[in-house]
């Protein structure tokens, strides 16, 4: 069965709307009919993947082109977290020409009519998800925390989907737009329960590790602790990074998930996972260090909250990071500003970590960040960096937030 | 002497008509999690084809991983040369799809039998995505 599109829609791959919003559409529907969608449906907002780094250069050429034949964002658009904090990668050590392709990215993005956010956290800044609304965003953590936690709907929309949907404001539909793709398949059984914001990554890690399918949905149950909102991001992270998880359910917590039977649709789950009491421990434990020293130690993976920054500020109060360790934090712009006025970063800048706006580690060109500064050991409480970073040759320790901070200001990291 | 070709089938992919070698993949694939971008080897020290290239491959996969970045990545690939030809993989995710259409390389899933079991690295593959066909010609024993 064909993807069936609206006269509107006719025109638009007609190029009534231009030659990029008709291109892109063709390109939706490629995908969209991969996939067995019937239509496309419109979306409230777009949120961009590609920074230069994952973009290349071919990437960059392609956003260049829309730019040149007049292409302009029909819904409202974010962009995701970017390569260089443009006040600090300097003094980091990041290539100019890194700095320059994001300053490039940033001149057309906005030249289209997108917002240069700059965040992976645009839900705890400036773009509220609301339930039942249809989404197109990109970044992998957004998108889970806006279906699990809002209820709205996305697929993940990566780099020129995202760009797509902006143009022609609207998505196949298919997965995660669909009632029946949103249902639970897995019951997960918590007997250990998470106390802190890292422990809810640990037992992002612990489920992920074992579904590792877009088109499976986990449901939690039997916790006894409510997470707040910075819990939920951990979580959801995780769960995307590990597993390529759009969706999750906490049952009495999440809003399709008011009862057992409405997060799975009636229906029987597959299986059963058992979280049994020590398993988040043990997964602190899987992330081995091969040397006693911590050469780096980064929090804000995705982008830390205002009261995430405010507690480093507390654990850091009247310390000294270590004179052989790095320390980092990542945010956003929004959250910077309010860090700034409220004194935290200087409390920070103080003990001698530093805030980065924008940016985010994973793509601040880690390879060269480690050969100019001699970085194996990396510590940090986000599951979701210490997943990815090792592709960059990195020896990755995920640990609870306080003994991240402990290992900035000693210097050491122990199994 | 080859074998007789070995048949998968399944539902209409993305992309035209290639011809390559495969490199199986037992564990799932990201272009951020496992790959080096700028020399397009694996370079995930854990990954089960640490050090390999996936340039010009039939990259045979379980699943695909984690974000958005293979979105772009498969785009850049191609421009330098290093992309794979066609990837098949178990299941496929939206980003591996959507990076897939818009590089130009094929790509099917759900194929029946699964490309996992038919598929050995070395094998040479043919995908046809419109038809929903591979054919494998195993290679000489």
């Amino acid at each position: 069965m064909p993807l069936r599109l609206t006269p509107e829609e006719d025109g638009i791959l007609a190029g009534r709307w231009g030659e990029p919003a008709g291109r892109a559409l063709a390109m939706q529907m490629a995908v969209g009919e991969f996939f067995g969608a019937r239509e496309m449906v419109p979306v409230a907002s777009a949120h961009l993947t590609g920074d230069s780094e994952s973009m290349g250069d071919a990437g960059l050429a392609f956003v260049e082109d829309l730019v040149r034949q007049g292409a302009r964002f029909v819904v409202p658009t974010t962009t995701n977290a970017r390569n260089v904090d443009f006040d600090l990668y300097r003094e980091l050590g990041q290539p100019e020409e890194v700095a320059a392709k994001e300053r490039r990215l940033r001149e057309l993005v906005v030249a289209m009519g997108g917002v240069a956010l700059d965040s992976c956290t645009n839900y705890q800044t400036i773009c509220q998800p609301l339930f039942g609304e249809h989404l197109a965003w990109g970044d992998t953590g957004t998108v889970i925390y806006a279906n699990a936690v809002a209820g709205a709907r996305s697929n993940f929309e990566g780099g020129p989907a995202s760009y797509g949907a902006a143009l022609t404001g609207r998505v196949p539909a298919y997965g995660m737009h669909l009632p029946e793709c949103r249902f639970g398949t897995h019951l997960v059984e918590v007997r250990d329960s998470p106390r802190t914001v890292s422990d809810w990554g640990a037992l992002g890690v612990f489920v992920g590790r074992q579904l590792t399918n877009y088109w499976l949905v986990p449901v939690f149950t039997g916790l006894q602790v409510a997470p707040g909102g910075d819990a939920l991001k951990q979580l959801g992270a995780t769960l995307a990074s590990y597993g390529s998880l759009a969706m999750f359910h906490i049952v009495g917590v999440t809003p399709e998930a008011r009862t057992l039977e409405e997060a799975f649709g009636g229906r029987a789950p597959r299986a059963r996972i058992v979280v049994a009491p020590g398993a988040l421990a043990s997964i602190y434990r899987s992330f081995v260090p091969e040397k006693e020293k911590a050469d780096l130690v980064v929090f804000g993976t995705p982008h830390l909250s205002l009261f995430e920054v405010r507690l480093l500020a507390e654990l850091l109060r009247g310390r000294r990071v270590h004179r052989d360790t790095m320390l980092l934090l990542t945010t956003n712009q929004p959250v910077k500003a309010l860090a700034d006025s409220m004194g935290y970063t200087a409390v920070i800048e103080e003990a001698g970590g530093k805030i980065l706006a924008g940016a985010c580690y994973y793509i601040m060109t880690p390879r060269e960040l480690a050969r100019r500064h001699g970085f194996r050991t990396i510590v940090t409480d986000s599951a979701k960096l210490a997943n990815i970073i090792p592709a960059s040759g990195y020896n990755a320790i995920f640990r609870p937030t306080a003994d991240c901070v402990e290992a900035a200001v000693t210097g050491r990291i122990s199994a | 002497m080859n074998a007789a070709p070995v048949i998968l089938t399944g539902h209409a992919g993305v992309g035209e008509v290639v011809e390559g070698l495969a490199l199986v993949s037992p564990d799932g694939f990201s272009a951020r999690y496992d790959l080096d971008r700028v020399t397009g080897r694996i370079s995930r020290e854990s990954h089960a084809l640490y050090g390999a290239s996936i340039a010009g491959k039939v990259l045979v996969c379980p699943l695909a991983k984690g974000g958005f970045a293979t979105s772009w990545a498969l785009f850049d690939l191609r421009s330098r040369g290093l992309a794979p030809v066609a990837m098949l993989f178990t299941w496929a995710n939206p980003v591996m799809v959507q990076g897939a259409v818009l590089a130009g390389i094929a790509l099917m899933d759900q194929l029946s039998p699964d490309p996992m079991e038919a598929i050995r690295t070395g094998d040479r593959v043919r995908v046809d995505p419109k038809a929903g066909r591979v054919e494998v010609i195993r290679r000489a024993q």
